[in-house]
């Protein structure tokens, strides 16, 4: 579980957080967006222990992290932002000093170990020296150090980057496997990513909460405007005739040329009055004119969109 | 406790797994070893006092490029935010690093020991003068790596770390020696610096002043060290 209330940090005059509040519940995987600087990466270090707040409080499973319980750090796994690693080390060694230094005695280490491995599929690499490693095997030597303990907590700051899309899709699942009793924090600029993986969103601009809520919920708390639009495609008269007859449709606000396919053939973006249902309305207007319709398409908008809405 | 010895234990691969301890093993080897050499022959003495009144300076230069890694390449390459974030004390983590390049300077201080055996077989030496200009060094060199650490806790640069903490060295080195120079304070003066202690310790003789000296400078490296570890943060 992790808790933020009104957390802010200053580095100097900079306000790099500015009292954001959310909370992780047990066995979620929330995934914070926001753009490069918003201030993702300072949360998590905060979270992690890593620094203090300047106010504000964060709770990481119960515990205040600025009380700097080396117990609470247990239960905390934490992949750092561009995952550092010993690169002199061999993956054993490293897994083996991780293990070591949460006090792990022999039989936990090696079970603890072997379980990491077998998560991270680091079996062929094992014995390799980390510096001779491709960037997907190192960031998987960087997830398997960070739940080489089995911890309550993740936090795991841009876990896919630089990864190829295979691998991309081994660590969205792994995560997920991992998130079914965890609690899971998970830094991204990856949108398909979160509608994969992510029970939950927070988006961060600024060092401000501009949006959160499910996936789902947050394209729908989107601006609606962006929702009631429809894309349609028609052989018709002139321009600028057709986009007065559909104007008169009740319901339509805005007309707008999109394209055109060929000449006589163009597409519009409709866009529509809150909740009203025009697409009815549409077609008996094509009859009545005699138009041909090509292509009529509400338009679903992304996450993406949301993200760039809410950013702006 | 067992996290101050994993992380020694790390710190001593680190060096051994880079070509940083076999390079300063060997020319510092070497070096002491033209200084033990150079004018034993020519003076016909079974002593080891010129040697070990030389050794500190070469210490000086030696030790910071030991220490000069411990933190400031942590910081460097981003594993120190991985290491203080994992169930450890910021006392550990810096207790780990300095006992792990201690122990690897022991060692090489401790290579040299050769030389007073082998003198031993050409006459009688004088062995008391011997092991404590040994604990001396033991003593200094636990003092310049304090120095390197805290040095390597200020900066990512490694550079840097090196000759802010020879700097330090050669200022307390310095102060030793000026002490016919500034005669008023030549008591103070003395006592802040190297050099008197060093030479009392090596006389054979182990003053608890002298013993205190040292001490409570690597404690105030540690401490400054912690400091400065800990204000990174805020």
């Amino acid at each position: 579980m992790i808790k933020v209330q009104h957390l802010t940090k200053h580095f100097g005059d900079f306000k790099a957080l500015d009292s954001i509040t959310f909370e992780v519940k047990a066995g979620e995987i929330m995934g914070f967006l926001g753009p490069n600087g918003a201030g993702k990466t300072t949360t998590m270090k905060i979270l992690a222990g890593f620094m203090p707040p300047t106010s504000g409080k964060a709770i990481v499973n119960d515990h205040n992290v600025e009380e700097q319980n080396l117990e609470m750090r247990k239960q905390i796994g934490y992949l750092p932002e561009s995952n550092p690693l010993y690169l002199d080390f061999t993956v054993e060694e490293a897994l083996q000093y991780v293990a070591a230094m949460h006090g792990l005695n022999k039989f936990n280490t090696r079970e603890a170990i072997a379980r990491a491995v077998e998560q991270c599929s680091l079996e062929s690499v094992f014995y390799k020296q980390i510096e001779n490693l491709s960037k997907g095997f190192r960031q998987r030597v960087g997830l398997a150090q960070a739940l080489l303990c089995d911890p309550k907590t993740l936090i795991l700051d841009e876990p896919t980057v630089g990864l190829d899309p295979k691998q991309i899709i081994e660590i969205r699942e792994l995560i997920q496997k991992l998130g079914k009793n965890r609690t899971v924090l998970l830094s991204t600029h990856i949108m398909q990513e979160v509608q994969a993986i992510c029970d939950t969103v927070t988006i961060i601009h600024q060092g401000k909460v501009v949006a959160s809520g499910t996936p789902d919920e947050l394209k729908a708390k989107s601006e609606e405007s962006m929702l009631g639009n429809i894309y349609i495609k028609l052989a018709a008269g002139t321009i600028k005739d057709t986009e007065a007859k559909l104007r008169e449709i009740e319901g339509v606000k805005h007309v707008v040329k999109k394209d055109s396919e060929k000449k006589g053939v163009y597409g519009f973006t409709i866009d529509v009055e809150n909740g009203v249902d025009v697409r009815e309305a549409i077609f008996d207007a094509v009859v009545k004119n005699g138009w041909k319709l090509y292509e009529m398409t509400p338009q679903q908008i992304s996450l993406e969109e949301v993200f760039l809405d809410v950013t702006k | 406790m067992t996290s101050i010895w994993t992380i020694t234990k790390k710190e001593l691969r680190h060096y051994f797994n880079s070509p940083i301890a076999y390079v300063i093993l060997f020319i510092y080897l070497a070096i002491s070893g033209y200084f033990f050499a150079y004018n034993l022959f020519l003076n016909g003495v079974v002593s080891m006092r010129s040697y070990l009144q030389t050794i500190p300076l070469i210490l000086l230069f030696f030790v910071p490029a030991l220490s000069m890694r411990l933190l400031a390449e942590e910081r460097k390459t981003g594993t120190l935010e991985h290491l203080v974030t994992l169930p450890v004390s910021d006392i550990e983590i810096l207790l780990g690093k300095f006992l792990g390049a201690l122990s690897f300077y022991v060692v090489m201080v401790g290579i040299t020991f050769i030389y007073p055996v082998a003198l031993s077989t050409l006459g009688k030496l004088d062995w008391g003068p011997v092991i404590g200009g040994y604990i001396g060094l033991v003593f200094l060199g636990a003092c310049i790596i304090g120095i390197g650490l805290f040095a390597s806790s200020l900066t990512s640069n490694q550079i840097v770390a090196f000759i802010v903490a020879f700097a330090i060295g050669f200022v307390l080195y310095l102060v030793g020696q000026s002490t016919q120079y500034i005669p008023a304070v030549a008591g103070l003066v003395d006592f802040l610096g190297f050099t008197s202690h060093f030479n009392n310790i090596s006389t054979g003789i182990i003053d608890s002043r002298d013993v205190l000296y040292y001490l409570s400078l690597i404690t105030l490296m540690l401490f400054l060290t912690l400091q400065s570890l800990l204000n990174r943060k805020k």
